[in-house]
């Protein structure tokens, strides 16, 4: 269960290297305020256990969120958390999450599938950003 | 010591007239999980056995952590072979007490440590009544009990069903998590090296084509797409290419993306895959 922290799920046919796979998974969690600072990440053997990666690729993802001073590898300890990047507005109290929740429960009445609301929303935030 | 666990240079074996392998210079880093591969024929398996040191090679030499390997196992290396012999009429553990009394230096704890992960391997079965997967679970126990430095894994995964097939690697990958030891595993099950595999070694006709760090491999080849009638122009190498009436498709190392055509970098699989279209029509068009 790597300690029920976090449980990375690897797209092998995404085209996205593993190890960026996994450096977004933190960092998703992190946003989310799921993992925040002094949390541990699971070790490279846990993970193996759980999804069969490359032991190697799991550390070289740590590696990648620690060059951007999110984590800290601590010898003989484990990888810490040392940022937050939790923001309010991810909250599930957050009004924006609210107004988003409910415009999603509303795309599901109408019958939308999730490759449309994807495609609405990658829409709708390309004419903003 | 900072000797790399495994190094060869110039290395080459020929039989008779055949160089089976010719002038393989490369490295492999410490801890790393490297994917051997090629088309067949290429030298992997003779590779894998002149590291073993259960082959001597023609020329050039080959060592590990340092020391060369002079045509007897060397005692830092296991090779699990194609054809895992086990004897049919002996119980697993019997086998085991085998590896004790094969090997100077024997982990009975390791090996029953490796036959217990996943279901399990009853150490009082007879290995002919074993599945292909479990015969594979006591091979590599048997490899691993000998506490490789450097493990060599000769195709280990061709006649195993899926579920085998994820085990199998989960049991290699956790060595290389406990133990950092490092392995090279030939395989054409190219999406199952994918995850497994941070480097590359890949063979043609007995010589070194490409090798290294698979992420740096990737980012240096690109797959470009464009209209037939234009001529592709780049600073690059054309590995390989192929047309339709409409569009041509390359796959070019180095350089820089050519302009006006559709450019991306392949996965492992379409890069070998190029490889591999470029190795068989050099050989048509010899033919």
């Amino acid at each position: 269960m790597l300690g029920g922290v976090i449980e990375f799920r690897i797209d092998r046919h995404s085209g996205v290297s593993t190890y960026l796979q996994i450096a977004a998974q933190v960092k998703q969690a992190m946003r989310m305020g799921l993992l925040g600072p002094g949390d541990k990440l699971p070790t490279a053997r846990e993970v193996v256990e759980a999804t069969r990666v490359n032991p190697n690729t799991v550390l070289k993802a740590y590696r990648e969120l620690e060059h951007e001073g999110l984590v800290e590898g601590r010898r003989g300890m484990g990888t810490f958390i040392t940022a937050s990047l939790a923001t309010d507005a991810a909250r599930a109290d957050a009004p924006l999450r609210q107004d988003l929740d409910r415009w999603m429960g509303r795309a599901v009445e109408e019958g939308l599938s999730a490759d449309e609301v994807d495609a609405i929303y990658t829409d709708v935030r390309g004419a903003h950003y | 010591m900072n000797a790399s666990p495994v190094r060869a240079e110039g290395l080459a074996k020929h039989f008779g007239r055949l160089r089976a392998l010719d002038d393989c210079t490369f490295e492999l880093p410490e801890g790393s999980v490297t994917g051997l591969v090629g088309p067949n024929g290429a030298g992997k398996s003779t590779l894998l056995s002149l590291i073993a040191g259960l082959a001597r090679p023609t020329r050039g030499e080959v060592s590990v952590h340092g020391t060369p390997v002079r045509g007897r196992m060397h005692p830092d290396v296991s090779l699990l072979t194609q054809k895992r012999p086990l004897y049919e009429q002996f119980t697993v553990r019997e086998i085991m007490r085998a590896g004790a009394a094969m090997n100077d230096r024997w982990s009975a704890a390791r090996a029953f440590e490796v036959l217990d992960l996943l279901a399990g391997v009853d150490p009082d079965a007879k290995v002919r009544t074993l599945s292909a997967g479990a015969r594979t679970q006591v091979a590599i126990a048997f490899a691993l009990g000998r506490l490789p430095k450097v493990l060599l894994l000769d195709e280990p995964l061709s006649d195993l069903d899926p579920l085998a097939r994820d085990e199998t690697l989960r049991i290699v990958m956790t060595e290389v998590a406990e133990r950092g030891t490092t392995v090279l595993l030939s395989s054409h099950l190219l999406t199952d090296l994918g995850d497994v595999c941070d480097h590359l070694l890949l063979l043609d006709e007995g010589r070194v084509q490409v090798v290294g760090d698979i992420d740096e491999i990737l980012g240096d080849h690109r797959v470009v797409v464009g209209p037939a009638e234009v001529e592709l122009e780049t600073d690059g190498v054309v590995v390989d290419s192929s047309h339709t009436p409409r569009q041509t498709t390359a796959l070019v190392r180095g350089g820089s993306a050519p302009s006006g055509w559709d450019s991306t970098h392949p996965d492992l699989e379409a890069l070998v895959m190029g490889y591999l279209r470029a190795s068989r029509n050099r050989k048509l068009a010899r033919q």
